[in-house]
């Protein structure tokens, strides 16, 4: 998938993972793919929610070795 | 008037595990685009505190106040397991490992993210507190300004 911004939160804990995504978000495009990595296990449930508040599109998520990985696409 | 959605925080807590909450609360709503307030009464207000001492007009009582309450969130003690001061020195350690966000980072992240920081002015009195004593960049109003963002809100918790 071809992210317009790839975000690296690996190591953050709660709340930092969102509130960097969503400054990350801020500066994209409607359309643009935002790519978020994340080790806090909360992040799956979090940014799914975010993603859905917002009115933005979870397109994809991946768990590879602890690392969860999301695609989210703007509104 | 703004068709953001609203969260509303009383901090009326002096404990740092607490006032850790509400601030992480208040980060994660303000992500979620809210208009954030957070509203410091009681031992709260210590969370506004500067670290240093700040020199001003007070009473004996007041003065006592001064010395007994902790100057900003980072200086409280726990709600449970506080251990003399020990249990906030093993937290932070733990923070550290988990890569937590100390109070005084999760303070900034929210003024840089425009959460609304209200001190209460009668509870100021009480215990003594002078503006010159409080971080800058704060409001400084009573319990109808409270209402008045939180009758519009979305999210409202008492901490």
């Amino acid at each position: 998938m071809n992210a317009a911004k790839v975000l690296d939160v690996k190591g953050l804990a709660c709340p930092m993972p969102i509130v960097k995504t969503k400054k990350a978000m801020q500066e994209l495009e409607s359309g643009d793919i935002l790519e978020v990595q994340a080790t806090d296990q909360g992040a799956k449930s979090d940014l799914t929610a975010w993603t859905k508040s917002g009115g933005h599109e979870l397109m994809q998520e991946t768990e590879e070795n602890g690392v969860l990985t999301f695609w989210i696409k703007k509104e | 008037m703004s068709d953001k959605k609203k969260t509303t925080i009383v901090l009326f807590s002096g404990d740092y595990d607490k006032a850790m909450a509400a601030y992480i609360i208040a980060n994660g709503a303000a992500a979620y685009d809210h208009e954030v307030t957070i509203f410091h009464t009681f031992w709260g207000l210590n969370a506004l505190r500067k670290e240093e001492q700040v020199p001003v007009q007070k009473g004996f009582l007041e003065k006592m106040f001064a010395k007994m309450m902790p100057r900003g969130a980072d200086k409280m003690g726990l709600s449970k397991m506080n251990f003399a001061g020990m249990g906030p020195k093993m937290i932070k350690k733990v923070m550290k490992k988990h890569q937590a966000m100390p109070f005084p980072q999760l303070a900034e992240m929210a003024q840089e993210q425009d959460v609304k920081l209200i001190a209460c002015t009668m509870t100021m009195d009480l215990l003594g507190l002078k503006k010159d004593e409080l971080i800058e960049d704060i409001d400084y109003a009573g319990v109808a300004a409270y209402i008045g963002d939180a009758e519009e809100g979305n999210i409202n918790l008492f901490i």
